[in-house]
């Protein structure tokens, strides 16, 4: 019988111990954020969709070697150039070069898992991470970055 | 329509447990044949969500695998990230930076941290209390914002790379990897008074859901799961993998059995967690992350490899069979709580449903790791 009124008694205490510890959590601060009208900033290594760097003349630093679309496990990036001749200048003289110029650079992110291999694998430094995660849309084609707009976009 | 259904004395009857359930915690299914309240046969069905890993793993390449680890579990995927590439490195032959190591380790325990964290306020939750799920995730939250700081995600990292990691940690890591601990210690003495001392919880778990020893062997239950029920078995101490036989940690055992040793455990590894990652940040050497050399292509040799690791779930192993090609031949993962969960069927016979449910919480099942 002593048993059982203890029993009953210490179950009380501990409810109200647990009680104890909500109420004094009332007056804790607030650790949410009102999401759309306040955001978080994000940390400098979050890796959002990819995105291509600019060089110094706001042209892409992309010569399209095509080594990222080899490392994505996904097969997410499709990337197409062609080769234009420009002329350099060679001790003194004249000489005409072939290099590659970019002309599409396509993401399809709906496969993307944001591994990080395309970045790594890069030895130009022509890529890396947007900050960008508001990303919420009905339609798959929205999902679908034209990187070589968006580069030009930016800069405009 | 027809008027109430009304069951005959002896008769039994077929519920349903998911695929979509709240307490399966994911697609899981679980046919159960009751009498009344009473469980006779308790049948778990799998497979609504497999997206065959294993296969996928033997048709890409080594490196271009990584991101499917962490997809297995996605409360603990550091855990299962690390057993990979330490199988691949073990295979290929790739030596580790010492700095790089104690990295990995500081990740992986903040990680089952952050695991168990989770697993403490659904549990609670599938009991019927809702309050320390938010207590938990604030502090989850914390190790979140810390990992995402350095890894560059929340949840599915893909920050090992073979040989070594993707990027350093700052000093600003370290700094708040050291606030954490107080804080966590602090947090997990409010759990104890919270929720551990109550009457109702206690009265839901005491004595209920055993699962012995005899019955972890059978089916090769692994984890709290085994060391609620009195086996002393943990990856980290009885195969030492990494830079675990440098640390100081014991191995939370309990001998009750029930739901509630398995609660215990996971509670006091938690702190044990913290003692790894306190001393893994004082004992951090300075150094590369990545080796000076490091083959282009990983081509491990023809061969058969194997390595075990202790994630928060239990002791997950990968299997890579290598023909000297830059594909595996076979890459089979053993997952922790697929056997644990393979227990549920015989361990809940004769339970009331409502018991079940309590002690299919404290199996700590995550589904996209049993569909792997």
């Amino acid at each position: 019988m002593g048993a059982y009124f203890s029993e009953i008694f210490r179950g009380l205490q501990s409810l109200a111990t647990g009680l104890g510890i909500t109420f004094k959590e009332f007056f804790k601060p607030v650790v949410t954020v009102p999401y759309p009208y306040e955001t978080i900033k994000m940390s400098d290594r979050f890796r959002g969709h990819i995105e291509l760097v600019e060089n110094e003349e706001g042209k892409p630093k992309c010569v399209a070697c095509g080594m990222c679309q080899r490392a994505c496990p996904s097969g997410c990036i499709s990337l197409a150039s062609k080769s234009v001749e420009y002329e350099v200048e060679v001790k003194g003289e004249m000489k005409t070069k072939k290099k590659k110029v970019l002309t599409k650079y396509n993401l399809n992110f709906t496969t993307c898992s944001l591994c990080g291999q395309c970045v790594e694998s890069c030895n130009f430094g022509a890529i890396t991470f947007s900050k960008e995660y508001n990303l919420a849309s009905s339609r798959k084609e929205d999902f679908h970055f034209d990187l070589l707009n968006r580069l030009k976009e930016r800069n405009s | 329509m027809s008027g109430p259904i009304h069951i005959q004395p002896g008769e039994t009857f077929t519920l349903n447990v998911g695929p979509q359930h709240p307490a399966t915690h994911g697609v899981l299914r679980v046919k159960m044949e009751m009498d009344g309240e009473y469980i006779v046969k308790a049948e778990t069905v799998l497979g609504y969500i497999h997206r065959m890993h294993e296969l996928m793993g033997e048709n890409r390449t080594y490196p271009q695998v990584l991101p499917n680890l962490s997809r297995l579990d996605y409360l603990g995927a550091l855990g299962y990230t690390h057993g990979h590439v330490l199988a691949v490195e073990r295979a290929a032959g790739i030596e580790v930076p010492e700095r790089a190591e104690y990295i990995r380790a500081i990740t992986v325990e903040l990680n089952r941290v952050a695991s168990h964290l989770f697993w403490f306020g659904a549990f609670v939750m599938d009991l019927g209390g809702f309050t320390p799920l938010m207590y938990a995730i604030e502090d989850r939250e914390y190790i979140l914002d810390m990992l995402e700081a350095v890894t560059g995600s929340r949840l599915t990292y893909c920050y090992y790379r073979f040989g070594g990691l993707y990027n350093d940690i700052d000093d600003e890591f370290i700094d708040r990897a050291r606030a954490f601990i107080p804080r966590m210690r602090k947090s997990l003495k409010k759990y104890d008074a919270l929720v551990t001392g109550n009457i109702i919880f206690r009265k839901r778990l005491e004595g209920i859901g055993p699962i012995s020893a005899e019955m972890c062997r059978k089916y090769g239950a692994t984890g709290p799961v085994a060391r609620g029920a009195g086996i002393n078995f943990d990856v980290r101490k009885n195969e030492p993998y990494s830079v675990y036989p440098e640390f100081d940690f014991d191995v939370p055992v309990y001998d009750e059995c029930d739901s509630l040793a398995r609660y215990k455990v996971r509670m006091d590894e938690m702190e044990q967690s913290l003692r790894i990652i306190e001393q893994g940040l004082d004992k951090l050497p300075d150094g590369p992350i990545m080796p000076k050399k490091k083959p282009k292509l990983i081509k491990p040799p023809a061969g058969d490899y194997y390595q075990a690791v202790e994630t928060a779930r239990g002791s997950f192993g990968i299997r890579i069979v290598s023909d000297g090609t830059k594909n595996a031949y076979r890459f089979k993962l053993r997952s922790p709580t697929y056997s644990n969960m393979s227990l549920f069927d015989e361990a809940c016979e004769g339970m009331m449903i409502m018991d079940a449910l309590a002690m299919m919480g404290s199996l700590d099942l995550v589904i996209p790791e049993i569909d792997r």
